[in-house]
């Protein structure tokens, strides 16, 4: 949760003061875009891209009406969420295919990114698609590059078209024909990973793109490449004129920023993404998931959505009297937990909700294990119990404990935080909703 | 080409761009205008947003003291607070017998930076095995085969997917038998994230403080100068899981500078030992912060 709250705890220190709803003014924006350009850095983002994308979701956040739903925060994030998407969008995962087999595609990118695992991902999936794939070994370079293409295309099954250290130009020319005499429609050449100043290197695959014409030419970015991943992504674009960008190792921690500045610079699509090194590990490109990364936290949006659906406007009102009344029992409690399970768990709902944040709710409170537990807990206890806690003593919560499988001190904790809660909701009775009652 | 000579090649190509880009600002004058871009500056080179707020708020607290409006005085104080965070963490002095594991994420040039290792020992007429250690990665173990030859030196390996760590620990019977000055294990690149492949990791450490307490044990971090903020997401967890004595920064010989290693010398007192400038041999160089401080700025 860590990462996950940090834009949205600073977003909501910003806007802590500004408590009616209105319109947002430009020093709220400016005091907001702050905190959205950190963000923005610290995911790697590079820096005169994330100075353009906050110039020009200033101009359009000015001005606009704060949701009725969200607070000024949540209404920042919104914008910048949407911006995010709409600038990273055009969910192309489709690769061209030719009119006239054989279909080829070139990789390239710098050593590293994962370019040799990435042919036997892709020729997987084209298989899995009903194609007949040829992978091409064109990386002469790199020691034993040629074997571990073999190796990873023994792997999908998929045959691999090697000529030693031939000239790889000569190589791909002679797999297409290949290609065509043995039924292949797929031809996926693999290349050397090379950096975009090495003239030599770059020329070489200028001429085999001017030899066979790829149908795909797909750069591969790790996905953890920070500030020059603009350099690089433009150099490659400029040089060959690119179909697409493939990101590869989502599967670490990085929040892979360098995706936005490469969409910047080469308006080319990002179809796929590599979250594994199993050959099945590839996915389609989703813009949403990725703005949120970038962000560092879950999509709120979609979350604050979620809560709408899973509590239903009966059940709301309901909890809403007894709020109003004072008289929340651990019935309801229960009913809470249910209902915030339903929108896949507690930690990252908590963080979404206004406020909720600063209340200091520690994820370790919240884990999903815990819950069970607790759960375990009120079960055990009878109707009366549940309605009127005060009446457990030390007998009853011997018994609960042993009903339960826990032990007293559990149930003693989970008295204590039941209790804190009720002093919680109490802060939300004067009129004010919780915001998944809506 | 001398060991400066190569960095500062490596590291020319964005350095005019950025000498030019400050002197553009100080036409301006020293305002807040100067040292937000500076703070841009320092961020263009993958030094994290915190730490170049640091640096900035240092220089702009000591020009106002100084009452300084002279520019190369400014850049000197930059240079100077640059090369002291680099320099906080004392360089390990390699003493023999010893043993080098190199860990790292996937495709950061851990291999590759094996080979030159190899020839470097070599060139300090060290005998020298290789263990083959990355048994996971499609034809990892031929491609370090690759580099002993070219290096001249001996290698230990098992098939794929057998246990790295029994390479490890029959590399170093050899290494014991044989007398060898250097042992050098390449390992699978690993996410940080992956627990189970840092347990693994854990392991050949235990295997080689346990079976060969005798020799002094560096393990090395290699990072690629290419990566963002995420090396030190990447250096913090691999430190906890084997306690890391330096890093190796590779791939320096493309236009990104690697200035997140301010943050982490700062940060975490990891020293960077060695840098890579490209893919032959002799590509690889003792880290100076001095020489690496003049390529950021």
């Amino acid at each position: 949760m860590a990462l996950f709250s940090s834009l949205s705890d600073r977003l909501n220190h910003i806007f802590s003061k500004l408590t009616k709803h209105g319109k947002l003014t430009e020093l709220e924006i400016k005091g907001a875009m702050r905190e959205v350009r950190i963000a923005l850095l610290e995911a790697d983002v590079n820096i005169f891209v994330a100075k353009k994308f906050i110039a020009d979701v200033s101009e359009k956040a000015v001005g606009q009406e704060i949701l009725k739903s969200l607070n000024p925060a949540q209404q920042v994030i919104k914008i910048v969420n949407e911006e995010l998407i709409a600038l990273m969008g055009s969910t192309n995962a489709k690769l061209e295919i030719a009119d006239k087999p054989p279909t080829v595609i070139m990789m390239c990118g710098l050593q590293g990114a994962g370019k040799t695992t990435l042919c036997g991902k892709l020729a997987m999936l084209l298989k899995k698609q009903g194609k007949k794939p040829l992978l091409v070994a064109g990386d002469i370079y790199r020691p034993a590059a040629i074997n571990q293409l073999q190796v990873v295309g023994g792997k999908a099954g998929v045959p691999v078209f090697e000529k030693g250290t031939q000239n790889p130009v000569k190589t791909a020319k002679q797999a297409i024909e290949q290609a065509r005499s043995m039924g292949n429609d797929v031809v996926i050449i693999d290349t050397a990973g090379r950096l975009h100043i090495d003239e030599t290197l770059m020329q070489e695959l200028e001429n085999i793109k001017n030899e066979v014409h790829p149908n795909e030419i797909l750069l591969t970015v790790d996905s953890m490449t920070g500030q020059d991943a603009v350099n690089v992504a433009e150099t490659f674009n400029k040089r060959l004129d690119v179909t697409g960008v493939i990101l590869t190792k989502l599967d670490g921690d990085t929040r892979g920023g360098a995706c936005l500045s490469i969409k910047a610079v080469t308006g080319k699509p990002i179809k796929f993404i590599g979250v594994g090194e199993k050959l099945t590990d590839l996915e389609p490109f989703y813009p949403d998931r990725m703005a949120s990364r970038i962000l560092g936290m879950g999509d709120v949006l979609s979350l604050i959505e979620k809560a709408q659906e899973a509590v239903t406007e009966e059940q709301a009102k309901k909890l809403e009297k007894k709020l109003r009344e004072a008289s929340f029992t651990l019935e309801d409690y229960l009913m809470q937990f249910e209902s915030l399970k339903k929108m896949g768990g507690i930690a990252s709902v908590m963080g979404m909700m206004p406020g909720m944040s600063k209340l200091k709710i520690k994820e370790s409170d919240f884990d999903e294990e815990k819950i069970e537990r607790i759960k375990a807990i009120i079960l055990s206890m009878t109707m009366k119990e549940r309605e009127k806690p005060e009446i457990i003593n030390s007998s009853r919560k011997r018994r609960i404990a042993l009903g339960s499988g826990t032990n007293v001190q559990e149930v003693n904790q989970l008295l204590k935080q039941f209790e804190q809660t009720k002093l919680m909701m109490k802060q939300f009775k004067n009129g004010k909703r919780l915001p998944f009652m809506r | 080409m001398g060991f400066f000579g190569k960095i500062i090649g490596a590291l020319k190509k964005t350095k005019d761009n950025i000498s030019g880009k400050l002197s553009a600002l100080f036409a301006k004058g020293l305002g807040d205008d100067f040292y937000d871009e500076l703070e841009e500056i320092l961020i263009s080179a993958d030094i994290s947003v915190i730490t170049a707020e640091e640096i900035v708020d240092q220089i702009r607290a000591e020009a106002k003291k100084e009452k300084l409006k002279d520019k190369e005085y400014v850049i000197d104080l930059l240079k100077d607070v640059i090369e002291d965070t680099l320099s906080q963490a004392e360089v390990p002095e390699i003493e023999y017998p010893a043993v080098i594991m190199l860990v790292g994420v996937n495709g950061v040039g851990k291999t590759t930076t094996i080979g030159k290792l190899a020839n470097y020992f070599v060139k300090e007429k060290k005998s020298v095995t290789l263990a083959a250690a990355d048994t996971f990665r499609a034809a990892a173990a031929d491609q370090l085969t690759v580099w002993a030859e070219r290096a001249k030196v001996r290698i230990v390996k098992h098939e794929e997917g057998s246990d790295p760590s029994a390479v490890v620990y029959d590399a170093i019977s050899s290494a014991k038998a044989k007398k060898t000055d250097v042992v050098i294990v390449d390992t699978a690149g690993r996410l940080h994230v992956k627990a189970n492949l840092m347990e693994e990791l854990k392991k050949m450490d235990r295997v080689v403080e346990r079976d060969y307490p005798e020799a002094h044990f560096y393990k090395f971090l290699v990072l690629d100068a290419t990566t963002g903020q995420n090396a030190l997401s990447q250096a913090k967890l691999f430190d906890e899981a084997v306690d890391l004595d330096g890093i190796v920064l590779t791939k320096l010989d493309g236009t990104a500078k690697g200035g997140f290693v301010v943050s982490l010398c700062g940060e975490l007192q990891i020293p960077v030992v060695f840098v890579g400038t490209g893919e032959k041999l002799d590509d690889l160089q003792l880290f100076d912060a001095e020489e690496f401080t003049e390529g950021i700025i």
